[in-house]
This record gives C-alpha cells, sequence and structure tokens, in this order.
C-alpha cells in the first residue's frame, strides 16, 4: 500500500512546491522540508524551541491542536498569525493529504 | 596572548571531545566560546531533553552529556576564553595562527578547530523600524550592568525567563519597570511567574498584555514606545526599551574568514581529514559541510578524532602517529594523571 501523502509549500518568494511524503517514516513537516532542500532551517532540530520551521495554514486540514511547547515558542516567535504552526510538530500521516502551508519569513 | 596545540572554536560536544583526542596525541587544546558556559546548544537550547543516539548511551541528558565531556577532558586540562566570539584570524610571520576574540583576548597556535555549531548565538531582534538607530542608544538585548538603569525608566519585552528574571531584579533598582508582552501567559518558573504578579499586584512593576511593540521614538536616544492590540495604541515615555526574545544561532564572524562557505555550513574534505580551504584550519561538527553530511553529535565525535590526526600529523610531519587504544595504553593527564587498565598478576594459589 502507499505510504505516501502530496502536500505543497509555498516557499518565501510565493512557489509552490508540491512533495510526496513517506507517513512510514515518523518524518514532521520540517524534516521533509529539509529533505527537499526548502529553505527551512530547523535551528533547533525538531524541539519547537526555534520557530525557524514556522508556517502558515492555508488548506481547511484539522491539525491536531498545539502542545504547549508549540504554543510558548509561538508566542515568543515574529510574525506569528492565528494560522501559524510549527512545522517540526507536524508529523506526516495519512490525514495530510493534500495539506497546503507557507512558509513564514525568517 | 594564550598559546596552545589546538585552538578549538566551539565549546559544545564536538569541540570537547576534540580536546580528548587531542590529548591522547599530547596535543593542548584552548577553546573559546561566545557562551558563558561549555556545553554549546546542548546547555544553552535543551539541557534537559534526553538524547538517545550516542552509542552505549540508551538515554542521557543533553546536560549530563556535557558535564561527562567535562570530566572525561579535564586530565587534559583544555584553557577556556568563554563568553567570548572569536573574531578574527591572521597568520604571524612564524605561520601560526591568531585568532582574536570581540574582547581583544588573542590566542596562537598552529592548528585551528572550527567546531562552531550553528554558530553564535545572538539575541533575536524584534523587526521594528530605526532599531539599528537605537541599539546602545536605549535599547539593549541584554543587560549587562544593571547599574546603568538605577533610578531610569525601564521596558523589558518577552515571555519567558529571562524577561521575568530581569523584571524582578530592575524593580528595586530602576526608577519604573514595565513588563509587555504579546500574550498573557508566560512562559518560565513558576516561582518566577508569582513573584512577577506579586510586584504587579504591589505596584511595583507595570504589566502590559497582550501588546506588541509597533514603533521606537526619539531624537539621538529613545524616549517612548508605542504599543498596540487590536486596535488600541498606547505610546510608553521610557529611557530605555530591553526585548528579550531568546536568542538565535548566526555563522557570525566566521562567515568572512576566506573559507569556502556552502548552505551556512563550512565546506571540508570528509574523505580525508575535516580540513577547511585553508591548510591548518578544519572544521567539525555541524558547522562542517560534505556530501552526505549528518548534524549528529556522534558524527562530530567522529570527525574530531581524524581531525586530531591530521592535526598532528601537521604540527610534527617527522613524527609517526601510530594509532593507540586506551584499553591498552590508558591515559596520561597534563596534570600528572594515569589511568589505565589493572595489570594482571601471575602468582600461584597454592
Amino acid at each position: 500500500m502507499n505510504q505516501d501523502v502530496t502536500i505543497t509549500v509555498i516557499d518565501r518568494e510565493g512557489k509552490s512546491h508540491e512533495l510526496i511524503a513517506p507517513t512510514d517514516m515518523a518524518m514532521n513537516l520540517m524534516e521533509v522540508c529539509k529533505a527537499y532542500e526548502l529553505p527551512v532551517e530547523g535551528t533547533c532540530g525538531g524541539m519547537a524551541m526555534c520557530a525557524s520551521c514556522q508556517c502558515y495554514l492555508e488548506s481547511e486540514h484539522d491539525l491536531p491542536e498545539k502542545s504547549d511547547d508549540e504554543e510558548a515558542m509561538l508566542s515568543e516567535a515574529f510574525h506569528v498569525k492565528e494560522n501559524s504552526r510549527l512545522g517540526c510538530q507536524i508529523h506526516m500521516s495519512k490525514a495530510l493529504e493534500g495539506l497546503t502551508v507557507e512558509l513564514a519569513p525568517e | 596572548m594564550v598559546k596552545t596545540d589546538i585552538i578549538i572554536i566551539g565549546a559544545g560536544p564536538t569541540g570537547l571531545f576534540a580536546v580528548f583526542e587531542a590529548g591522547l596525541l599530547k596535543l593542548k587544546c584552548h577553546l573559546i566560546d561566545s557562551l558563558p558556559i561549555p556545553g554549546g546548544q546542548c546547555a544553552e537550547i535543551y539541557p534537559k531533553k534526553p538524547i538517545y543516539d550516542i552509542p552505549s548511551q540508551p538515554e542521557i541528558l543533553a546536560g549530563d552529556l556535557v558535564d561527562n565531556l567535562m570530566k572525561q577532558i579535564s586530565p587534559f586540562q583544555p584553557g577556556f576564553t568563554l563568553g567570548e566570539c572569536a573574531q578574527t584570524i591572521e597568520k604571524n610571520s612564524s605561520g601560526d595562527f591568531i585568532v582574536t576574540t570581540d574582547k581583544g583576548t588573542k590566542h596562537q597556535a598552529p592548528i585551528v578547530a572550527i567546531a562552531g555549531g550553528l554558530g553564535t548565538f545572538e539575541p533575536r531582534k524584534p523587526n521594528l523600524v530605526d532599531l539599528e538607530k537605537f541599539e546602545n542608544h536605549g535599547v539593549d538585548y541584554m543587560i549587562k550592568d544593571p547599574e546603568k538603569y538605577r533610578n531610569k525608566k525601564v521596558i523589558i519585552a518577552g515571555g519567558g525567563d529571562s524577561a521575568l528574571d530581569w523584571t524582578i531584579f530592575l524593580a528595586n533598582i530602576a526608577k519604573e519597570v514595565t513588563l509587555i508582552h504579546r500574550r498573557d501567559e508566560f512562559r518560565g518558573a513558576l516561582d518566577s511567574v508569582e513573584k512577577v504578579q506579586k510586584l504587579k499586584d504591589d505596584n511595583k512593576v507595570k504589566l502590559i498584555t497582550p501588546v506588541e511593540v509597533t514603533e521606537l521614538h526619539g531624537q539621538d536616544f529613545l524616549e517612548s514606545i508605542v504599543v498596540s492590540n487590536e486596535g488600541m495604541i498606547k505610546t510608553i515615555t521610557t529611557d530605555y526599551f530591553i526585548p528579550l526574545f531568546g536568542l538565535t544561532p548566526k555563522l557570525g564572524p566566521i562567515a568572512g574568514w576566506g573559507l569556502e562557505i556552502e548552505k551556512n555550513a563550512i565546506k571540508v574534505n570528509n574523505s580525508l581529514d575535516y580540513q577547511t580551504n585553508i591548510p591548518g584550519i578544519y572544521a567539525i561538527g555541524d558547522v562542517n559541510t560534505y556530501p552526505g553530511k549528518l548534524k549528529l553529535i556522534l558524527c562530530g565525535f567522529h570527525e574530531a578524532t581524524l581531525m586530531c590526526q591530521s592535526a598532528f600529523q601537521m604540527i610534527y610531519p617527522d613524527k609517526k602517529n601510530i594509532l593507540k587504544y586506551t584499553t591498552v595504553s590508558g591515559i596520561s593527564g597534563f596534570d600528572g594523571s594515569r589511568k589505565e587498565a589493572k595489570k594482571s598478576t601471575i602468582k600461584a594459589i597454592k
């Protein structure tokens, strides 16, 4: 069975990238973006501690609630909007098929 | 002038372990780090987080990993220049490198190993027009001398421990302390949050939340800031504005040292010895890049080990170096200490 989902990431220049992401490798959105060499730093390695993977949710997907760590980081980060999420906290699952996010400014 | 065999820039796990490997080859090391404590990211960002991919350590806290490394390298008596940022590098007439920090401390060695990780941790700055104009003219990103704020009006921004701690501290020094944050919730030690609550209840500090700073005003020196939230706009007069939004790593001055840089990392020769394009300068750990690079602590340890072998050959081109096992030859520290396996004795049992 195919375990991949297709997601769309809009980079900081407004260009759309269609990414095929595995759901059976315990990957998160930050890691998927890095794997495709999109300009996502992931400075802290995915611990919700730097906001360098902040993105805006542009599709109607119901993502899991933010953890306390993610909430706290987003309360300190810059360019935060209502639909801000940290890519490192979004785990790839089948439910994310068709997800669209836009990378937040650095 | 600090003189040593290897100047290591960056006292994170990779830099610390390089001291050990160098020590086995009787090379002395001196570490420079912009943070006031050794450990790099492990100490600064996630000391309480467990790491699971250190060989033979099923689970170890990052802070404990640093403590263990410090213990492991102590026989080799490394020197430390902490809280200073390596700023410039040059060669002297004898071919040694001279590395000078932002505070003017000079270090001399034939070999430089850059183990700078993600770079130097610098304060995260808010995105405000004229911010740079007011830096050191009313805007400070860190508090070096609290006395500077005595009888002054101070506005601190931020929602973490440092914003809370300094609010508490300056409450007794400054004429007026205002803490502003973009949310009502603060992320800090419970004790600190409660203390700030009490200071607020006692009218000893002012608290304005949730607001964002949108403008800075003043002639040569900061005079007021503007905060806003959903249409509410307020101007507050102040002498100082101190945004405390945490630290973010930047490659920093190293980027201008003439090293080949690719994607914010230093290119090295990984098939050989992790040397950069400048002979005698190595880059190890997260700061380097090569095909297939993985930013893992365990890879940094490996790189540090190979780098030290190459550095030895460079310092002593005529000496033969043979790989020795610590299980066989033990460890002789520069402090005179000696560790080795117990010798078996041959004695008849009657």
